[in-house]
């Protein structure tokens, strides 16, 4: 039942906001259903085993209503259910035209990301994977910055396309499938012949490559993040990238699995090539939401990589890593949210000094960023030596060379860093004042999340070893 | 055989109802009426309560799959009265009989539901096309109306001696009009390869060019956008939804015996025609300025996802041109009688309407994705149907990936609308709007998205 409630409680609730007179209750209204979100999804964490909801659909097609939430799931939609309320949280005091259509949408989005996690269909899968976009169209498009229309458009028609590839993808493998079912389990035991796998996997992983985004498809995600209003953007990089991560894990590996032993090193050479990409590109920016959406390629290139290498430390170190890389980036777009709000520029050139005038937000933020950087002792530390470990059990020398990525990217935040919040004060940081009460909450249970998960992260590698293990099981 | 008898009364009703009533605007609901009634009489006949009993010599056979198709395109007219009724009254001088030339189409398409001859085709196809080539042309004092009206005769008087040709070549070969008899698909013994005479498929091949031609399919859709914008709005939304329909249920239970003649040259020939007619389409329909132009062209390129159904012929593809016909229809006369409201035609004119009419916005918003194929609407899965018995063939998996790349460029056109009303500034100027009205489309809407997510609430019908 509790599947059933994670997503019907942002759909019911979202819909009923969409509908309702703009007002300042839509904003409570919108956080009081996160929370409960929330709360649900912590229950589910605490309760031992996979849930599971099944009700008949489309008898017709052989597709069911059915939900499975195992480890990987809860760890998701944890991640999904903290995001909404930081967000909401985080951007209380902005106030946008036609309020109750965004946090509606918002809210739908946050339905369509939990049924992405929760579905055990792959029918219900593309409904729910489609579902999480159409609202982001929308949200990017109405209340984006300037050249949104264009910009959101590109996003939507990329990952559009490799949408409808997805689903030529999934109809040939339900055509494959012994009962013609769209269920999870039929679809691992399709026995695709060799060939066949190849068209399948290239069918699905370019949509999934396009959704993370992996180097060559990810030119959509710097403008669309930069354009999106910032509460878009947060959950564009922490949580929506991860359905793309999610997706190769749960549908692609079982799937296909020699396509995916054939092509791990073409794969593998890919991601490390786009993290190193991104790095250098991120070092030469001068918007601080331009450099965490390089920075964001660049992560998400190495939890790729990690996937592909095919062991168990590796993708244990991504799934941890896809917990925490949401946790970190939504931290520093907080920040940079802040920032733009009050001095009315992103740009660090024109920024300096700034610890001076806020002191905790600079403390809150120099530890976010060290996490994005991966020291240890932050919770990013755990997952990327996990995956560094995987990477180098592959081959070495692709180790060595994406190991290249973690200098860089302490060149390019410590400079941010530095240009930011140290250095001389200069003419429009004057104007700065402290950050509000409320930001400062949420950023400080955002740190703690970071300190707790890189001193103790044993409970989430606990989480997710049965769908760790069920993948290699299966092998 | 109900629906027949039932659309030519009440068409000729409709034409007194002309005469003997002074109020114009009783005539909507006198059509609706009528309209209730004829698809009770098919029902009647779809669920062997009552049948009107006529001996047509097996002219005409009526099979489930045909009424219900038939009931469609009754309801499907029903909602276009309901929500452009008063629009039609309002094109000329002649309300009664535009209704009643709406009833004669909709008599021309029940005997296309039903022919098993290759005579009751024609004569199909002649009563379904003559009302509109005058429909058309009902704008008599608009110069574009009338040019329209006169090209779409002369080309469907043209079509109409190629198939004539055709069924005489093939009267020639096998003796038979017969669509089903046994000469006609002339297979030696059950299961060996139908051989045919040369004439044979020359009167085959001419027919498939005629029935291109009425389903607008490339490159016979010439005449497709000049009519879709030359003729009043209100009645180019029925050709581009009802009357399309129905000409790709006849081209399916033609070509359902008759493409086994042609042999494997039938996919090669059919997939050259489904690649020119999305192309066409989707690529010609990205460049226009006009919506309702937009919406002629898009209206070939669905055609071109709709002649998936003959290349696959199975089950599926049974299922999906119902569906198909009926998402298509629904969303194009959702957005067709939102267009009709609009003072201006191009992509303009759509800028602002989600501030001054937010309902419209939002109800052509879901028609839009409909039309594009989005999940959670029926377009969707009229989309996955038409894909997935393809696929269900075993071969031609490569122009299922084509058909889907195109199915991302026609995003692009409709989403400009979509961007254009909610996301562009400007004040659209409408022409008065109910609230009657607005509630016929949130109607539509609903029902675009209830089949979205529950297909099989239509489909059930069809397996009773």
């Amino acid at each position: 039942m509790i599947p059933l409630l994670l997503i019907l409680i942002p759909l019911l609730s979202g819909l009923a906001v969409f509908l309702l007179k703009d007002s300042p209750s839509t904003k409570s209204l919108a956080l009081v259903s996160s929370l409960a979100t929330l709360v649900l999804s912590l229950m589910a964490v605490f309760t031992k085993g996979a849930l599971t909801y099944d009700a008949a659909w489309l008898p017709g097609l052989g597709s069911r209503f059915s939900l499975l939430q195992d480890g990987m799931s809860k760890m998701l939609s944890l991640l999904t259910a903290i995001s909404f309320p930081v967000v909401f949280a985080a951007t209380y005091k902005n106030v946008y035209q036609r309020s109750s259509a965004f946090y509606g949408l918002m809210l739908l989005t946050q339905a369509g990301l939990l049924g992405v996690f929760l579905a055990s269909d792959a029918l219900l899968f593309y409904f729910f994977w489609e579902l999480a976009l159409i609202p982001v169209y929308f949200l990017c498009s109405i209340w984006g910055g300037e050249k949104r229309i264009a910009v959101t458009f590109k996003f939507f028609v990329y990952t559009f396309i490799g949408s409808l590839l997805m689903l030529v993808g999934l109809l040939y493998v339900y055509a494959q499938t012994a009962d013609h079912s769209f269920a999870m389990q039929s679809f691992y035991h399709a026995n695709l012949p060799g060939h066949a796998q190849g068209a399948v996997f290239a069918l699905f992983f370019i949509a999934f490559a396009i959704k993370m985004p992996i180097f060559p498809f990810h030119t959509w995600q710097p403008d669309a993040y930069e354009q999106s209003p910032t509460a878009v953007t947060m959950i564009l990089s922490g949580v929506m990238v991860k359905m793309g991560i999610f997706a190769v894990i749960r549908w692609l590996l079982p799937m296909v699995p020699q396509a995916v032993h054939g092509h791990s090193m073409f794969v593998v050479i890919l991601s490390v090539t786009g993290m190193i990409y991104a790095s250098l590109i991120a070092i030469r920016q001068d918007d601080i939401k331009r450099l965490i959406a390089y920075s964001s390629i660049a992560h998400i290139g190495l939890m790729c990589a990690a996937i592909f290498v095919q062991n168990q430390i590796g993708l244990e170190g991504v799934m941890i890593q896809m917990f925490n890389h949401g946790i970190n980036v939504i931290g520093l777009w907080i920040v940079a949210d802040v920032i733009e709000q009050q001095l009315g520029t992103r740009k660090y050139s024109e920024l300096g000094g700034l610890a001076l005038k806020a002191p905790v937000l600079a403390i809150l933020f120099v530890i976010m960023a060290l996490a994005n950087v991966a020291l240890p002792l932050t919770n990013a530390f755990v997952g990327e030596f996990l995956m560094f470990n995987g990477l180098f059990q592959f081959n070495g020398w692709v180790a060595a060379i994406a190991g290249i990525s973690i200098i860089l990217a302490a060149v390019y935040t410590l400079n941010m860093i530095q240009k930011i919040f140290y250095g001389n004060m200069v003419e429009k940081t004057l104007v700065a004042v402290e950050v509000s009460g409320n930001v400062q909450w949420v950023l400080s249970i955002l740190v703690i999340v970071v300190l707790v998960m890189g001193v103790y992260p044993q409970p989430m590698i606990e989480l997710t070893k049965d769908t760790v293990s069920a993948i290699f099981a299966n092998r | 055989m109900n629906a027949i008898i039932v659309s030519a009364l009440l068409g000729v009703v409709m034409m007194f109802s002309g005469i003997l009533l002074k109020n114009k605007s009783s005539l909507k609901y006198i059509a609706i009426g009528g309209l209730l009634v004829l698809l009770i009489a098919n029902l009647f006949q779809t669920y062997g309560v009552y049948t009107i009993v006529v001996n047509s010599h097996d002219l005409l056979r009526f099979q489930k799959f045909g009424l219900f198709f038939n009931s469609i395109a009754i309801t499907a007219t029903m909602i276009y009265v309901i929500l452009s009724g008063k629009d039609i009254e309002n094109v000329g001088n002649y309300p009664a009989e535009y209704f009643a030339l709406i009833f004669f189409v909709l008599c021309g398409v029940s005997i296309l539901c039903g022919f098993n001859s290759l005579l009751m085709l024609f004569l199909g196809i002649e009563i379904l096309s003559i009302p509109l080539y005058i429909l058309t042309g009902a704008d008599k004092r608009n110069l574009k109306s009338n040019e329209a009206s006169l090209k779409y005769f002369l080309m469907g008087a043209f079509t109409a001696g190629i198939m004539l040709m055709g069924i005489a070549l093939i009267y020639g070969a096998t003796g038979s009009f017969g669509i089903t008899s046994p000469v006609f698909i002339n297979t030696p013994t059950p299961g060996s390869a139908p051989k045919a005479s040369f004439l044979e498929i020359a009167g085959v091949l001419l027919l498939f060019v005629a029935m291109c031609f009425k389903v607008s399919a490339a490159p016979f859709h010439f005449w497709t956008p000049d009519v879709y914008d030359g003729a009043p709005s209100v009645f180019t939304s029925f050709m581009a939804t009802v009357v399309k329909a129905a000409g790709f249920f006849a081209f399916i239970r033609l070509m359902e015996g008759q493409s086994a003649i042609l042999g494997p040259t039938w996919k090669i020939l059919l997939s050259f025609v489904i690649i020119a007619t999305l192309l066409i389409g989707n690529i010609t329909a990205v460049f226009q300025q006009s919506v309702k132009r937009m919406l002629a062209y898009s209206s070939i390129a669905q055609a071109g996802f709709m002649l998936f159904a003959l290349y696959s012929f199975n089950d599926v593809a049974k299922e999906g041109i119902l569906l198909y016909a009926s998402a298509y229809s629904l969303a194009t006369i959702g957005i067709f009688a939102v267009l009709i409201k609009l003072k201006d035609y191009t992509l303009d004119g759509f800028n602002g309407l989600a501030k001054t009419e937010p309902v419209l916005a939002l109800t052509a918003t879901i028609c839009l994705l409909s039309l594009s194929g989005i999940p959670l609407t029926a377009g969707f899965f009229a989309k996955y149907y038409m894909l997935a018995s393809v696929v269900k063939t075993g071969s031609g998996l490569w122009l299922v990936i084509v058909a889907v790349l195109f199915a991302a460029v026609s995003v692009y056109y409709y989403f400009r609308v979509i961007q254009a009303m909610y996301f562009r500034e400007g004040v659209s100027e409408t022409t008065e709007i109910t609230s009657g009205f607005k509630t016929g489309l949130i109607f539509v809407a609903a029902l675009i998205v209830l089949i979205g997510v529950l297909p099989s609430l239509l489909l059930n019908y069809f397996y009773f």
